[in-house]
C-alpha cells in the first residue's frame, strides 16, 4: 500500500459508539463462562459454613460416587502453591491460595472444589458434600473503638501530621467534631467471576473475566511456580469489575483442577458466593475535627479512619485520602487504622478510600458551613490550597473552582435558601446539597505494539481491559489520532497477556496508561512510514514501553476534580428519601469519548445514590456470615431511584503532561453520597452521619425542629 | 440443585393426580419464587407440575356483584382488569407496587398467595430457621430483623409475608377456592394463613395436595374508594417495609364504612379489625385515625431494630385515611 496521511479532524473528543457494541447487543460477544471448550469439566466451589476454625474432615467418598463427579479437591489433595512473592500490586492475598491448609479464617472460605462433567452435577455434588469443622469463637464486630485497631499504611503513609492540632482547635472560632460511618459494600458486577483453565502444548491457558491479564497471568505464574512465558490469560469482554476482578479463588481452583485432571475446567462464582469470594469495601468508622476562623479559613483539620481486614491479609481503605489533597490547615493530621477480624479480605472498590472518605470530609464541611453561616461552595473556595496539604508538592492544575462555578450556574445554586427544613411539595420536604470530589490521576508502565498493515489499516495490540467502560473504543480513537487516520482504519486488540505487560483497568489509570503507550508506538511508527513508501505483507510493527517516560514525569499533585450537586425529597412520615436530580461537573483532562465518558461519570454518581441511600451488606453476628447475600436483599438504586442525572466537564489542560488524559472511572462517585446527605440535611434539618440513610433512620431521627 | 421431573397439567383433575403421584412434587405457577428457592436449595422438589395451562385464567363478575379471579391469572392481567380497577382500585395498586413488569407478567394469583417469606435466614440453608427446619431456631430474633414482624409473631418465627396483593385481598374479605382429590373447598382469607405459634413451617390451612383454583372478592362498595400505599427502601423493585390497603366511606363527616389491612408487619397480610372498630361511626379526622392506629398497634411487640415499623404504620394510617377523606370531600 501507499502511505499518505492527510490532515484530518481528531477523533478524540467526538462521540463514538462502542466498536464492539453490535456484538454485545446481538449476543455475539462471548463472556468468559460462555466460551466453549471440547472436553470441558465444571468445578463448583464449596465454602465454609463456620467463621473460624479447622477442617476436621470431608466426606468425599459419597460425593465421588455421584453421577458425573470427576474429583473433589481440598487441602488434603490439592496441588501446592507458592505465596511468598510480590506481584504487580504487592503481596498476594492468601485467600486466593485455596486448599493449602486446614484453617478456616472466615465464613465463605473455599474448602473444596467439586469437579463434574456438567455444571448441574458439580453443583448438586458440592451441595451434598459434608464437611466437618472444629469450630472456634469468631470476632466480626467492627466498632470504632476496637482495642486491636492499629495504624497502617495504604496508599501513602499511615499517618500525616503537621502543626499543633489541639492548639489550633482551641483558637478556632468554630469547631466541627463528628463521627461518620459507612457500611460494608459489595461491587456486584453484572457478570459473575468465571474462569476456564487448560493446559495446551505445555502452556497454561486461562480464559477469564478480569481487570488486567498482565496482573492475573503474573500472579498465576508466581502461585504455580511457572515461567511467565508459560502462562497466557485472555479476557476479551468483561461485564463489570469495579475493583473486584483480580486474582480470586476461582482462577486458582480452575488451574488446580485442570492440572490434576488434564482437561479444561471452568469455575464460575454464583452471586451468593461473590459476597464471600470477590472482595468488598470495608466498613469505615471515621472521625473528623475541623476548626475555622469566623471567615471560614481552616486552622485545624483532623481525619481519622478505621477499616477492617481479614486475619490473613492487610487491606487498607485509605479514607483519609481526600483530606490529604483537598484542604489545608495550620494543623493538619490524618491517620488510617485497621483492625483484623474473622472476615474475608476487603479490596479495592470504585474510588477506594475516596468514596467513603469524601462522605465524611464533605459532610463535615457542610456542617462547618452551617455553623459559620457561610455558603458551602464559598467555604470550599476559601480553602483552596496552594500546594498538596500533606505532600507539599505543587498541583499540576487544580480545577475544582471551575467545576463549582459551572455546577452552581447549571444547578441554580445562587437562588438557594440556606435554611433547612422549609421547602415542601405535598408530603415531601425538599433540599439541595453539594460536595467536592477528586481522584488521583496516576499511570502505570505499559507496552503497546502498533502495526501498519499492508492493506492500509492499523492493528494495535495492547493488554488493556475493557470492563464495560468503553476502553476499547477510547483507545481506538486515541490510536486513530496518534496515527492521523480515521478510527475505522484502526483495529484495537486487548485482553491478552501475550500482547505484553500493561497497566490494569483500575485506579482510574487504565486509559491514561494505555494511551501513553499507544502514542509512543504510533509516533515512532509514523516516522518509519515514509510518504509514498510501501508496507511489506507482514506489516511494520513498532513496540513501545512507557516505563522511562513515566519516570521522567515531574513529581506533582495530579488529580481529577469534580463538584457534585443533588436535590432530594424526604417524606418525614415514612422516612423515604428520593433523589430528584443530580448534577456533576468534572475537570478530568481531555475527554476521549464524550458518549462513554458521560456514562462513566453518571454511573459513578448513580452509585453515589446507592451508597447514600441503599447499599449495606449485613453480617449476622452469630454465624459471622452475611444476611441476605443476594441482589434482592442488597439494594442498589433501581431505575425509579435514578432521576435526571447530568454530567458535564470543564476544560482541563496540563501543558506539562504528555498524555493529557486522566482517568474518569472513580471521580464520579466521589462526593456523590455526601451531596445527597447534605441535601437530606437541607430538606429536614437532620444530619445523617451513618450510611445508608435508611427510612428507619430518617423516621427515628424525627421531624425538623422548625 | 436436585434433578427434577417437569410435567405440564391441562386440567385440574390431571394436575391433582400428577401431584398426588409424587410425594415430593410442587405446583409451578409463574415460578418467580419457587425457582429461586430451588436454586438456593430451600426447595428440592422431585417433580414440578406446571399449572399455567389450566383453564383458571379468567377474571369474572359474580352474580352478586363481586369478582372471581382465577388462580393462574397473572399479576399483570389482574392489575389491568377494568373491573378490578373500577371496583377494587387498591388491589390494582397493590399488584403494581410489587416486583417488576417482567415478574408480574409471569407471577400468578395462586402462587402469590403461597409465596414464601423473604427472611434472609429462611433463604440461606446454612443457617437455622424454624420455618425451614422445624426446631432449628430463629436467628432473626437475636440477629438481623430490621424488616421482620411486629404483629402476630412468636418466639419461634418473626418472618413477614411479602405479598402486596394479599394485603388488598385481606382488606376486601377475599375467599380462596381450592380443589383436592377429595373435592373442592373454600377458605375465608382470615382463616387462610395459620397463626405462627410454634409451627411457623405450617403456613396455610390448605389441605395437603390442594390446588388453589381462584379467589373470590365479595361485593364491597367501599372498596371503590380505596388506596394501597407501599413504603420501601428504594422507589421500585423492593419488598415493603410497611404497606397499607385502605378503603373509606365518609358520610356527614363520620366514618360510615372502612377497610384497613397492613403489609410487611406480620406473618400474613394483617387485617386491622381493631382499628376498623374504632373508626366505624367516629368523626373522620386525624385524631380519630391516629387513635385507631394506636388501638391496632397496641398489640405490636417490636424487636430492638424494627420498632420504627410501629411509627411507620401509625403515620401511614393517618396519611392514607386523611387522603381518602380529602378525596371524598372533593
Amino acid at each position: 500500500m501507499t502511505t499518505a496521511p492527510t490532515a484530518r479532524q481528531g477523533a478524540v473528543g467526538t462521540a463514538h459508539t462502542r466498536v464492539e457494541g453490535r456484538d454485545k447487543v446481538t449476543g455475539a460477544a462471548r463472556y468468559a463462562a460462555e466460551i466453549p471448550f471440547p472436553g470441558l469439566a465444571h468445578g463448583w466451589l464449596v465454602l465454609s459454613t463456620v467463621a473460624r476454625g479447622r477442617i476436621r474432615s470431608l466426606d468425599t467418598a459419597p460425593v465421588l460416587a455421584m453421577p458425573g463427579v470427576l474429583a473433589v479437591l481440598h487441602h488434603g489433595n490439592a496441588p501446592r502453591v507458592e505465596t511468598d512473592y510480590t506481584g504487580l500490586l504487592g503481596k498476594p492475598d492468601p485467600t486466593t491460595a485455596v486448599f493449602q491448609h486446614d484453617r478456616v479464617p472466615h465464613l465463605g472460605w473455599p474448602v473444596a472444589l467439586v469437579v463434574a462433567e456438567t455444571s448441574e452435577q458439580a453443583r448438586e455434588a458440592a451441595e451434598t458434600l459434608v464437611v466437618h469443622y472444629d469450630r472456634e469463637p469468631h470476632d466480626i464486630a467492627f466498632t470504632a473503638d476496637h482495642p486491636r485497631a492499629y495504624p497502617a499504611a495504604g496508599y501513602g503513609p499511615a499517618a500525616t501530621e503537621k502543626g499543633d492540632l489541639e492548639a489550633e482547635l482551641a483558637a478556632s472560632a468554630v469547631v466541627v467534631d463528628a463521627e461518620y460511618t459507612t457500611p460494608e459494600e459489595h461491587h456486584n458486577p453484572m457478570e459473575p467471576h468465571a474462569a476456564t483453565a487448560r493446559w495446551e502444548d505445555g502452556r497454561l491457558e486461562v480464559v477469564d473475566s478480569n481487570q488486567g491479564t498482565t496482573w492475573v497471568a503474573g500472579e498465576l505464574a508466581s502461585l504455580f511456580s511457572l515461567d511467565p512465558s508459560a502462562v497466557r490469560v485472555r479476557s476479551e469482554h468483561v461485564g463489570g469489575g469495579f475493583g473486584s476482578k483480580g486474582v480470586r479463588a476461582h482462577q486458582v481452583a480452575a488451574v488446580m483442577a485442570a492440572t490434576v485432571l488434564q482437561r479444561p475446567v471452568r469455575v464460575a462464582m454464583t452471586r451468593r458466593q461473590m459476597f464471600s469470594l470477590a472482595g468488598y469495601r470495608s466498613p469505615t468508622a471515621q472521625r473528623i475535627r475541623l476548626g475555622a476562623d469566623a471567615d471560614g479559613r481552616l486552622r485545624a483539620l483532623e481525619h481519622r479512619s478505621l477499616n477492617l481486614t481479614s486475619t490473613v491479609h492487610e487491606f487498607i481503605e485509605s479514607s483519609t485520602a481526600p483530606s490529604r489533597v483537598m484542604y489545608d490547615a495550620d494543623a493538619h493530621h490524618t491517620v488510617n487504622r485497621v483492625v483484623r477480624l474473622d472476615v474475608g479480605t476487603p479490596t479495592w472498590m470504585r474510588a477506594p478510600g475516596e468514596a467513603p472518605g469524601s462522605f465524611a470530609l464533605e459532610s463535615a464541611f457542610d456542617e462547618l458551613a452551617e455553623k459559620l453561616g457561610v455558603d458551602p461552595i464559598d467555604l470550599r473556595l476559601r480553602n483552596e490550597p496552594e500546594r498538596g496539604p500533606a505532600s507539599g508538592l505543587p498541583f499540576a492544575g487544580r480545577n475544582l473552582s471551575a467545576c463549582f462555578r459551572e455546577g452552581a450556574r447549571r444547578f441554580g445554586w445562587a437562588d438557594r435558601d440556606p435554611r433547612p427544613g422549609v421547602r415542601r411539595d405535598g408530603r415531601w420536604l425538599l433540599g439541595t446539597g453539594t460536595a467536592a470530589a477528586s481522584f488521583a490521576a496516576g499511570a502505570g508502565p505499559s507496552t503497546a505494539a502498533v502495526t501498519a498493515e499492508a492493506d492500509g489499516t492499523f492493528t494495535v495490540r495492547i493488554n488493556a481491559a475493557d470492563i464495560g467502560t468503553g476502553a476499547r473504543t477510547a483507545l481506538t480513537l486515541v490510536a486513530a489520532d496518534a496515527l492521523d487516520v480515521a478510527p475505522d482504519r484502526v483495529r484495537v486488540r486487548i485482553g491478552d497477556s501475550d500482547f505484553g505487560p500493561a497497566m490494569i483497568a483500575g485506579g482510574s489509570t487504565g486509559t491514561r496508561s494505555w494511551s501513553w503507550a499507544i502514542n509512543l508506538a504510533a509516533a515512532e511508527l509514523r516516522e518509519r512510514l515514509t510518504p509514498g513508501g510501501t508496507v511489506p505483507p507482514e506489516g511494520i510493527t513498532v513496540r513501545s514501553d512507557t516505563t522511562a517516560a513515566l519516570g521522567a514525569l515531574a513529581q506533582k499533585e495530579r488529580h481529577s476534580y469534580g463538584a457534585q450537586f443533588a436535590e432530594v425529597a424526604v417524606d418525614p412520615a415514612t422516612g423515604e428519601v428520593r433523589v430528584r436530580r443530580m448534577l456533576g461537573v468534572f475537570a478530568a483532562g481531555r475527554i476521549v469519548n464524550p458518549l462513554t465518558a458521560r456514562g462513566q461519570f453518571t454511573g459513578g454518581m448513580i452509585w453515589g445514590i446507592s451508597m447514600a441511600l441503599h447499599e449495606e451488606a449485613v453480617r449476622d453476628r452469630a454465624t459471622g456470615g452475611h444476611y441476605g447475600a443476594d441482589l434482592a436483599a442488597y439494594h442498589v438504586a433501581a431505575h425509579a431511584d435514578v432521576p435526571a442525572v447530568e454530567a458535564h466537564w470543564v476544560d482541563d489542560h496540563d501543558p506539562d503532561d504528555p498524555v493529557g488524559i486522566k482517568g474518569i472511572g472513580e471521580v464520579g462517585i466521589v462526593g456523590a453520597a455526601a451531596a445527597v446527605a447534605n441535601a437530606v440535611w437541607h430538606a429536614t434539618g437532620v444530619r445523617h452521619r451513618h450510611l445508608p440513610i435508611r427510612p428507619d433512620r430518617v423516621l427515628l431521627a424525627g421531624a425538623p425542629d422548625a | 440443585m436436585r434433578e427434577f421431573d417437569y410435567r405440564r397439567a391441562h386440567d385440574v383433575p390431571g394436575a391433582l393426580a400428577l401431584l398426588d403421584a409424587e410425594p415430593e412434587a410442587r405446583f409451578l405457577g409463574g415460578g418467580t419464587n419457587l425457582v429461586d428457592l430451588m436454586k438456593t436449595g430451600v426447595e428440592r422438589p422431585a417433580r414440578l407440575v406446571d399449572v399455567r395451562d389450566l383453564p383458571l385464567d379468567r377474571v369474572e363478575s359474580t352474580s352478586d356483584g363481586g369478582l372471581r379471579i382465577g388462580a393462574t391469572v397473572t399479576n399483570s392481567d389482574l392489575a389491568a382488569h377494568p373491573e378490578v380497577r373500577r371496583r377494587y382500585p387498591a388491589l390494582t395498586q397493590a399488584v403494581l407496587a410489587g416486583a417488576s413488569g417482567q415478574l408480574r407478567n409471569m407471577a400468578t394469583v395462586g402462587g402469590n398467595l403461597l409465596q414464601r417469606t423473604r427472611c434472609g435466614y429462611f433463604a440461606d440453608i446454612t443457617k437455622p430457621c424454624n420455618k425451614r427446619v422445624p426446631g432449628s431456631g430463629c436467628p432473626a430474633i437475636e440477629g438481623e430483623h430490621h424488616n421482620h414482624a411486629v404483629l402476630g409473631a412468636s418466639e419461634h418465627c418473626v418472618a413477614t409475608h411479602p405479598s402486596d396483593m394479599g394485603v388488598a385481598l385481606a382488606a376486601f374479605d377475599a375467599v380462596v377456592s381450592y380443589e383436592t382429590p377429595d373435592g373442592p373447598g373454600t377458605l375465608p382469607f382470615a382463616d387462610f394463613y395459620l397463626p405462627v405459634g410454634d409451627t411457623p413451617h405450617r403456613e396455610t390451612a390448605l389441605p395437603p395436595g390442594a390446588l388453589i383454583t381462584g379467589v373470590t372478592l365479595p361485593p364491597t362498595p367501599v372498596a371503590a374508594r380505596s388506596r394501597y400505599r407501599k413504603v420501601r427502601e428504594r422507589a421500585s423493585y423492593a419488598f415493603a417495609i410497611g404497606s397499607i390497603a385502605a378503603a373509606l366511606d365518609v358520610q356527614g363527616g363520620v366514618v360510615h364504612d372502612v377497610r384497613l389491612a397492613f403489609g410487611a408487619v406480620a406473618s400474613r397480610p394483617w387485617r386491622a379489625r381493631t382499628a376498623e372498630r374504632v373508626l366505624i361511626g367516629a368523626t373522620a379526622d386525624a385524631e380519630t385515625f391516629a387513635a385507631a392506629a394506636d388501638a391496632e398497634l397496641a398489640a405490636a411487640r417490636p424487636l430492638p431494630h424494627n420498632a420504627y415499623k410501629v411509627t411507620l404504620m401509625r403515620n401511614l394510617v393517618v396519611a392514607e385515611l386523611t387522603r381518602l377523606t380529602e378525596e371524598a370531600a372533593r
